[in-house]
């Protein structure tokens, strides 16, 4: 996983509320045996509408989401963050994620920010005033910048630590890997082992 | 021995409290899990893909490939197993494991191999499943391993892809309760009507957050299978894990199995699982006991584990349950299974008959089916499947004469897998169809889009495929001589 500090792209307004995860990849494409390449799945029905926000191709290459609130909702697919994350989400802006979302979404590298509702009506409107303009996301300080606009966005602590840090769930145990090792020198010889195969 | 881990309490502690203990990597602080190290990871092809890409996608290694093993056993056809997979996915999923096995090195038995099977067949088959160590694999039913006194659960992708890079999952300690069954078990009832009965007093949701231990005098007199069946099982009563205390069958059983300890390791090990029985005194979290001389074959009505009754029962009504839930559940599931409260168990006929699945499918289960239907016909119209564990258990069983037994009976002989214990390949039940089935899980589909489940041991199985409604053996006309263990 990537270390996260600042990121700046192109931000586009998704003006939905309670977007649940069947929304952003529908039951169908979770048959794969992949872990990546759901780009093609990320918002599939609301994409066949040529007018959907993503088609707009001002938002092209778009890596900065803001949604209305409760976002992420239904069921705990992981694949809801892999499809943003394939498409090229690096940040998702919201006043409420679902807790489920928002810890998946963490332990993929992908930041979800809490912002107020006025900052959220802010923020539609300079990006309507301003269609295809950049933000900058600023972890450290907790803020997003578009155009003279800055507004604050809430993370909490241990996942902007991890995002900061650039560790998933593996890279937080692997910190432990001396105890590991420590832990394997000790291990007796009966326990089993697959290999060799005798 | 075991090094010892600095901060264990010196309290008398049960089995769980002492496996978990000696595989504490990190000692979690402040409310965050433990880091506990895995001995044993099982995979198979339906919840790994992933797992491997995300190691690929990190450059990550496996860590631990001569602690991890693969078979496949959810997509395999068990019919022209030389042919290949009709069903894209499925043979996608198999194809993958396939690739990714040879990437990682990870030891794969694929379908053909002499040791291919179920998961959970496979693993204590090869004498890799043993005491006190923990077990892990993307699949519920893991809680199997716990017979040997392993900590052992069932766990989800992503975990997967943790254990692969790590061998260690951080989590955090649970609770633990003491299912004590005591008494001797009467003829014709076995380790499956025991679990049934759990199942149905204390819910498919009692177990829930807690390690069952399987205690007491009926548990001991069983063998390894009748306590793997049980162990099995656990999931379905909401547990992650089920474990009985190793003994003289345990050893017995690990014997001379070709990843058993040999010589000085062995005896290291026998010294060890010797100290591993829960101590005098430890106290659990909470506490069940049956009365195991008053059970009796046992099988469901409904759609869930925990809908069961006596063989010898009748149908139950909505209004036997004082519960809002339950007697909506049993509405429901009453209109599923297209049953009417009141009727006889014993008068529902099936349509089918799996013999099968990671509950039932070892050496010993298929025994006892052949010991009932042997020199008998099946009933007309009754489809009848046998389907062993592992392609080593089909051959033992064929080096018996088994499979001619069953062949004589009328029953389709097939190649190992999970079979029809879920519609993931083409064993299924046809919507409406009802079967009588050794697998553990009545939910709704589970056998095949709209197919109706019956939970039953294998004798039952027998005697149902024989009699064509749900029977027991002693419900034949020449009464046969069954043992209790099964």
């Amino acid at each position: 996983m990537e270390k996260f500090t600042t990121h700046t792209g192109v931000v586009a307004p998704l003006k939905r509320s309670a977007v649940d995860t069947d929304q952003i990849i529908p039951a169908v494409y979770l048959k794969r045996v992949t872990k990546t390449g759901f780009e093609d799945a990320l918002f599939a029905s609301w994409r066949q509408d040529p007018e959907f926000v993503l088609n707009q191709p001002v938002f092209a290459g778009a890596s900065i989401l803001v949604a209305g609130p409760d976002f992420g909702t239904g069921s705990s697919r992981e694949h809801a963050v892999w499809a943003l994350r394939d498409y090229g989400f690096k940040v998702v802006l919201s006043p409420k994620f679902a807790d489920i979302f928002r810890g998946n979404a963490g332990k993929q590298g992908l930041l979800t920010g809490a912002i107020s509702d006025a900052d959220l009506e802010a923020v539609w409107a300079a990006i309507d005033a301003e269609p295809g303009i950049r933000m900058t996301v600023d972890l450290e300080a907790r803020t997003a910048t578009l155009g003279a606009l800055t507004v604050p966005f809430e993370i909490d602590d241990y996942t902007r630590w991890r995002l900061l840090e650039g560790l998933d769930d593996i890279g937080l145990t692997l910190r432990n890997e001396d105890k590991i090792a420590q832990f394997e020198a000790r291990r007796e010889a009966w326990r089993p082992r697959t290999l060799p195969i005798p | 021995m075991s090094t010892p881990v600095p901060g264990i309490p010196d309290h008398p502690r049960t089995l769980a409290e002492k496996v978990w203990d000696d595989h504490l990597v990190v000692k979690g602080e402040n409310g965050e899990p433990d880091l506990i190290y895995i001995d044993l990871h099982l995979v198979h092809e339906v919840t790994s893909p992933q797992a491997f890409d995300g190691l690929r996608a990190e450059g990550r290694p496996v860590r631990r490939p001569d602690l991890t093993i693969a078979t496949e056993d959810h997509n395999t056809p068990t019919l022209d197993i030389d042919k290949p997979i009709a069903d894209l996915t499925s043979r996608t999923q198999i194809e993958t494991l396939r690739r990714n096995a040879a990437e990682f090195g990870v030891r794969l038995h694929p379908l053909g191999d002499r040791e291919q099977g179920i998961v959970h067949v496979v693993g204590p088959q090869l004498g890799l499943t043993m005491p006190g160590i923990t077990v892990v694999c993307g699949d519920s039913h893991t809680s199997t391993h716990g017979a040997f006194g392993a900590m052992a659960f069932g766990i989800g992708t992503s975990e997967v892809e943790h254990v692969l890079a790590t061998q260690t999952l951080p989590l955090k300690p649970f609770k633990t309760m003491a299912i004590t069954v005591e008494g001797e078990l009467k003829p014709g009832v076995t380790a499956k009507d025991i679990i049934l009965a759990v199942i149905a007093k204390i819910g498919t949701n009692g177990g829930q957050g807690y390690v069952l231990e399987y205690r007491g005098s009926a548990i001991r007199s069983l063998s390894m299978e009748g306590r793997m069946t049980i162990c099995n099982m656990s999931i379905e009563a909401g547990a992650r894990a089920g474990m009985v205390a190793p003994d003289e069958t345990t050893f017995e059983y690990l014997k001379g199995r070709p990843h058993a300890p040999k010589g000085k390791d062995w005896d290291d090990a026998v010294a060890y699982w010797r100290t591993l029985p829960t101590d005098e005194g430890a106290v659990f979290d909470a506490e069940v006991f049956i009365d195991a001389t008053e059970l009796e074959p046992f099988v469901t009505w409904g759609t869930n584990p925990g809908q069961g009754v006596s063989l010898s029962g009748v149908v139950p009504s909505p209004d036997d349950f004082d519960d809002p839930n339950e007697r909506a559940a049993a509405e429901r599931a009453l209109e599923y299974m297209d049953l009417e409260p009141g009727t006889p168990m014993k008068e529902i006929p099936v349509d089918a008959v799996f013999m099968g699945s990671c509950t039932n499918s070892r050496i010993e289960d298929l025994r006892a089916f052949a010991s009932i239907v042997k020199g008998r016909k099946k009933a007309d119209g009754v489809r009848v499947m046998v389907v062993p564990g592992s392609a080593r258990v089909r051959l033992e069983a064929e080096a018996e004469g088994l499979d001619k037994i069953f062949e004589e009976f009328g029953a389709e002989w097939r190649f190992a897998g999970c079979s029809m214990c879920l519609g993931m390949n083409p064993d299924q039940l046809a919507p409406g169809e009802r079967c009588a089935s050794t697998s553990n899980r009545n939910f709704e589909g589970r056998q095949g889009k709209g197919g109706r489940t019956h939970l039953v041991s294998p004798l039952v199985a027998a005697a149902t495929a024989i009699r064509g409604t749900l029977s027991s053996p002693a419900d034949l006309d020449a009464p046969v001589l069954v043992g209790t263990e099964a």
